[in-house]
């Protein structure tokens, strides 16, 4: 019972809570066995509350018992939130030594919704420091191990809720997308994940990174789960000056319209720019056979040109270290958070200098360096300046585009996963993760990555990258949907119970 | 070390000064800038933040409209254009009162812009004074430094924040460089702060406290020498904390450079301290070059687009400004330009007009204003405005004395309770049993005691001496401690002498 | 052209608060070389006319009512700190003046 419980989506654990086949404490205490069976061998999670979760799910079920609706179509289901959400009952620590063990005396507004949902919260995911990065190497806590090859990346910067989600640890979880951090670790780890429109999701409690490009959503196994999970951490919020009033664009029923399978009249632009060099030759096999799919569905495929897009990596590595650079000087050691070298004889300034130093790694400081490099007198024209200009030309390119197809496809990323350690000494090589999932940042519109078979060159996860205008994010969710549905039949069942089994850890 | 200062005289001989102001004023909003945080002063310490003002991870800030508001009708009240799109920026710098390190404020598109102001100085002239912007920013918190002698930074062993101040919003105006006002210099700037001070307070924006910090002003002097036109090396001054500070502070820079310009020294770049006890600044932080503030737009703020109705209507609710009130009190109350340029002078205009709004006429209120208020303003040390009481309660008690109720040697008496905080008029009269005695029981016991005392004089009036009667007046005045009806007296007296 | 120095690595480094040490110096002085040398690339861009976006998503004019909002107590406030006193962050001395 225990093990199946695990292997249902949230919409089916959902049903059973809410029809009280089930309990949610069942269903919670289910998921927290297999954390406590895998987790060591994964590291997805960084903080576990097994007691508030226990908790919060034993609140739902005594809810039903009493015959008050469900809070949401999601309560009673376990849920994994990065680490980058702040939380008054956890730690939120974003990956990093600075915030080591710091509790928030504020909820997030998803945390808070989530809740408000009956949403069970079983504890927070491993992520790159500060969210910067696309393998999970860049946690001061460590890596987190993709559950298909354990000596791989799960991607990044959320590769711990991909690798939970995969590892069927939860369900469900909660990432955030700058440049690609939701979408990527799901194409390399078989999951569904998605960016939703800029401003869809509030970033009220989301510790900025970039702020123009930051946006949080939802990871799931399948396409209707995710759709789930967006309609009930999306929408408007005062809190949030960038969030959009309007309502949330209706993507769970075009995730149940898409299942049906019919993309009849459908036009989807495959984007010329993402391919060629770079790119590894199973992942454009597998997205060659996604793209056949999609034209086997009704749908009408032609080529579109995006030309900005070459241009869309280095404009992108020049706003997000800028925006970062000063959305992370808060971070000094006086209010709160790690401080170093108070010893009395030091100024303030120097107490300063040496907190950052000790609390933030490699990364965080090569972006901090470049970002005030960029913004610096003289500089910032030919650099931050020139970049703004960039995103301009993208934001045509996608409107363009869109004049002449609903939804755009790619390689959600140019590789499989990549081995733990191959790429820390390279930065570069480590930018090139988000060749393809940048683009959609930098235009603030909708884009997803759902599983699309695996590499034939290594049998490992690829992700088929869908991106929809500004508040069109049911498209996106519908053509996913509906090749979901193909592929599955195709396959003989989704992508995510092919996982190689996971040494368990008996206690 | 006390800095060498060339004679005044010399230096308007070799120089043309050039001033350039900055002004900083705190709204008076209920809510901080970007939260919604009560906006006080003088809580316990960190009692008003929440994430946004502390700048915790994760928040986010979302713009007050009212302070907006404010923002235009400044800008308007300044005759500035309000921009039709303008937006939010990052100041990026390190200090432990920024929460954020950076300040939000806005940097190349504030929302007023290119005013002008006509100012009326000491002497009666008026100078135009050019508005280059007027533009919105957040206020930081508050530092204590402990353990040092005077409780400033040097030799300070830590500090202390508080962020209760944090996020209250600040507008900043800047002049355009003023020139040409030449040894005038240090009166326009002075009468230029003092007039931007009646503007707001006249706004309602504002506490526009110098004193409290909800009005600063930072003083930008530099000399231009005679002939040229280039603009010389700047300082800018700070600690700038009274209206005559600004006079000091401009004049004491303008004899300090001079003297070093003519000793062939050249002006370093820099921020200096005004010291309040010897009038005098000393260079602080040498920060302007070494400070990049790498200025990039605000990403958690959207741009604001003041559409033409809004500054319409806004422009509609300003009330009648300081020179649209002179321009009609003198043809009201029929002054002459000098009787008008002294009240200006003395700060009084608005406390007469206001005390004629409620309800005194416009000789009496001017002449409590004038002459006892200002004496005692001036035997404080404070300006006219900063007294204890308020058009109000002088225009209750040229009432009172009107009604007679008190005398005017009463009515001082009154005040002195209002200024020691006694209370409103009628309350300080009750207290201090101040009231002119009127009823004729009391006052015909005191008229029979004094003819008794002085028999001769009834006589006297008898006999047709009226004038004598003085004395018994004066007596019963004694008698009464100043408060009987002196003339019902008189009246009491001749009625009973010839009864 | 777009070759950074080591001693611009530490100007930048004293400007960001960030004590770095001899090998960080030259380290990120090679990384950032690369990577600017890439990102210098959207120099290419004719974009002469172009007008440059600092937001994707097109909102303007988002205010909030001036009427308070519960926020913090002073514990919560201080909740984080490394030290307080008196109800105040209590941080080592400051030794320029602002």
């Amino acid at each position: 019972m225990t093990t199946e419980l695990t292997r249902l989506s949230a919409a089916e654990l959902a049903g059973r809570i809410h029809a009280r086949d089930t309990t949610a404490v069942e269903v919670t205490q289910a998921h927290l066995d297999r954390v406590a069976a895998v987790d060591r061998a994964v590291h997805a999670f960084l903080h576990l509350d097994a007691r508030a979760a226990l908790s919060a799910a034993a609140a739902v079920d005594e809810g039903l018992r009493r015959g008050n609706p469900p809070a949401s179509p999601l309560a009673g289901v376990p849920l994994a939130l990065k680490d980058v959400f702040t939380t008054v009952d956890m730690p939120t620590t974003c990956g990093s030594r600075m915030l080591q063990g710091w509790r928030p005396p504020y909820d997030a507004t998803v945390t808070r919704r989530l809740r408000e949902a009956g949403v069970v919260i079983l504890g927070k995911t491993n992520m790159d420091e500060f969210a910067m990065g696309s393998s999970t190497e860049n946690s001061a806590y460590g890596p987190t191990r993709n559950p298909w090859d354990l000596d791989r990346v799960p991607g990044g910067s959320g590769g711990g809720s991909a690798a939970a989600v995969a590892a069927f640890e939860v369900p469900l979880a909660i990432g955030t997308d700058t440049g690609g951090s939701i979408r990527q670790p799901s194409a390399v780890t078989g999951t569904v994940g998605v960016k939703p429109t800029y401003g869809g999701v509030s970033r009220y409690g989301l510790v900025a990174f970039s702020s123009s490009l930051d946006q949080g959503g939802p990871v799931a196994r399948t396409v209707l789960d995710a759709a789930l999970l967006h309609e009930v951490i999306g929408g408007y919020d005062a809190l949030d000056s960038t969030s959009i009033d309007a309502p949330v664009p209706p993507v769970v029923r075009a995730a149940r319209t898409g299942a049906a399978g019919d993309l009849t009249g459908v036009r989807v632009g495959v984007v010329s720019q993402f391919r060629g060099e770079g790119y590894q030759p199973g992942v454009l096999r597998a997205f060659e056979l996604a793209v056949s799919r999609l034209r086997e569905l009704g749908a009408r495929v032609v080529e579109v040109s995006c030309p900005s897009f070459d241009h869309a990596l280095p404009a992108y590595y020049l706003i997000a270290p800028s925006e970062c650079s000063s959305n992370l000087a808060r971070f000094d050691g006086m209010r709160y958070g790690l401080r170093v070298g108070d010893d009395g004889t030091r100024g303030a300034e120097e107490v300063m200098s040496l907190t950052r130093a000790a609390g933030f790694g490699p990364e965080v400081k090569r972006r901090v360096i470049l970002g005030t490099y960029a913004l610096s007198a003289g500089y910032y024209d030919a650099y931050y300046g020139q970049a703004q200009k960039v995103r301009t030309l993208i934001i045509r390119d996608f409107a363009a585009a869109f004049e002449r197809v609903d939804v755009l496809v790619s390689p959600t990323s140019p590789t499989t996963a990549f081995g733990i350690g191959e790429r820390v000494d390279d930065p570069l090589a480590m930018y090139l993760s988000d060749l393809c999932t940048i683009p959609a940042n930098l235009a603030g519109n909708a884009a997803l990555s759902v599983p699309a078979g695996c590499s034939d060159d290594d049998g490992l996860p690829v992700g088929l990258q869908v991106m929809a205008p500004s508040l069109a994010d049911d498209r996106a969710y519908r053509v996913a949907a509906a090749y979901e549905a193909a592929r599955d039949a195709a396959d003989g069942g989704p992508l995510a119970y092919r996982v190689p089994a996971l040494e368990v850890v008996v206690r | 070390m006390t800095a060498a200062l060339m004679d005044y005289d010399e230096v308007l001989e070799r120089f043309e000064p050039v001033l350039g102001l900055e002004v900083h004023v705190e709204l008076s909003t209920s809510t901080k800038m970007f939260c919604g945080c009560a906006n006080v002063f003088g809580a316990p310490p960190n009692t008003h933040v929440c994430p946004t003002c502390l700048g915790l991870p994760g928040s986010l800030p979302v713009l007050n409209r009212a302070a907006v508001e404010s923002a235009m009708r400044i800008g308007l009240a300044l005759n500035c254009s309000i921009v039709p799109w303008c937006r939010f920026a990052r100041k990026n710098y390190f200090y432990p009162d920024m929460p954020k390190n950076f300040q939000t404020s806005q940097y190349d598109e504030p929302i007023a812009v290119h005013g002008s102001w006509e100012v009326q100085s000491a002497d009666g002239s008026t100078f135009t004074v050019g508005i280059e912007r007027a533009h919105m920013e957040e206020d930081t918190g508050k530092s204590l430094h402990v353990g040092g002698a005077t409780g400033r930074i040097h030799g300070a062993s830590h500090s202390l924040l508080d962020y209760n101040r944090a996020g209250v919003p600040l507008i900043e105006i800047v002049t355009k460089p003023i020139v040409g006002a030449g040894r005038r210099a240090p009166e326009v700037a002075r009468a230029y702060v003092t007039a931007l001070r009646d503007l707001l307070r006249a706004l309602g924006v504002s506490d526009v406290r110098m004193d409290q910090g909800s009005l600063r002003c930072d003083a930008n002097v530099s000399l231009m020498p005679r002939g040229s036109s280039t603009f010389g090396t700047r300082t800018e001054t700070k600690n700038v904390n009274s209206l005559r500070s600004v006079e000091r502070a401009v004049r004491h820079e303008m004899g300090r450079q001079a003297a070093v310009l003519a000793s062939g020294g050249e002006i370093v770049q820099e921020t200096r301290h005004f010291d309040e006890a010897t009038g005098t600044t000393s260079p602080g932080r040498r920060k302007e070059t070494s400070e990049d503030y790498r200025y990039f737009p605000e990403p958690d703020l959207v741009p604001i687009t003041p559409s033409d109705e809004w500054v319409a209507r806004l422009r509609a609710t300003l009330p009648e400004l300081p020179w649209q009130r002179r321009a009609r009190v003198r043809a009201e109350w029929g002054l002459s330009d000098l009787e008008l340029r002294d009240l200006v002078n003395a700060g009084a205009l608005d406390l007469i007009a206001a005390t004629v709004d409620a309800g005194a006429l416009p000789a009496q209120a001017r002449s409590w204003w004038v002459s006892y208020l200002s004496q005692q303003a001036n035997s404080r040390g404070v300006e006219l405005a900063d007294l204890p009481i308020t058009p109000e309660q002088v225009a209750r008690v040229i009432a009172l004395v009107g009604a007679g109720a008190l005398t005017n040697t009463l009515a001082r008496q009154v005040v002195n309770g209002i200024l020691a905080g006694e209370g409103e008029p009628d309350e300080v009269l009750a207290a201090r049993g101040l009231a002119v005695v009127s009823g004729d029981a009391e006052l015909t016991a005191a008229v029979e005691q004094a003819l008794a005392a002085q028999p001769d004089v009834a006589e006297k009036i008898r006999g047709g001496k009226v004038a004598a009667a003085g004395a018994i007046v004066g007596a019963v005045m004694k008698a009464t401690g100043g408060q009987a009806d002196a003339h019902r007296v008189r009246e009491l007296v001749l009625a009973l002498v010839s009864a | 052209m777009t070759t950074i120095s080591r001693d611009e690595v530490a100007h930048l480094a004293r400007l960001a608060r960030l004590a770095v040490t001899e090998e960080e110096l030259d380290l990120f002085a090679g990384q950032l070389e690369v990577i600017l040398t890439s990102v210098a690339r959207v120099g290419e861009v004719a974009a002469v006319n172009i007008p440059p976006t600092s937001h994707a998503v097109g909102l303007t004019d988002v205010f909030r009512v001036d009427v308070p909002r519960p926020g913090l107590t002073q514990q919560q406030a201080l909740s984080g700190a490394y030290a307080t006193e008196d109800g105040r962050f209590r941080v080592p001395r400051i030794l320029d003046e602002s």
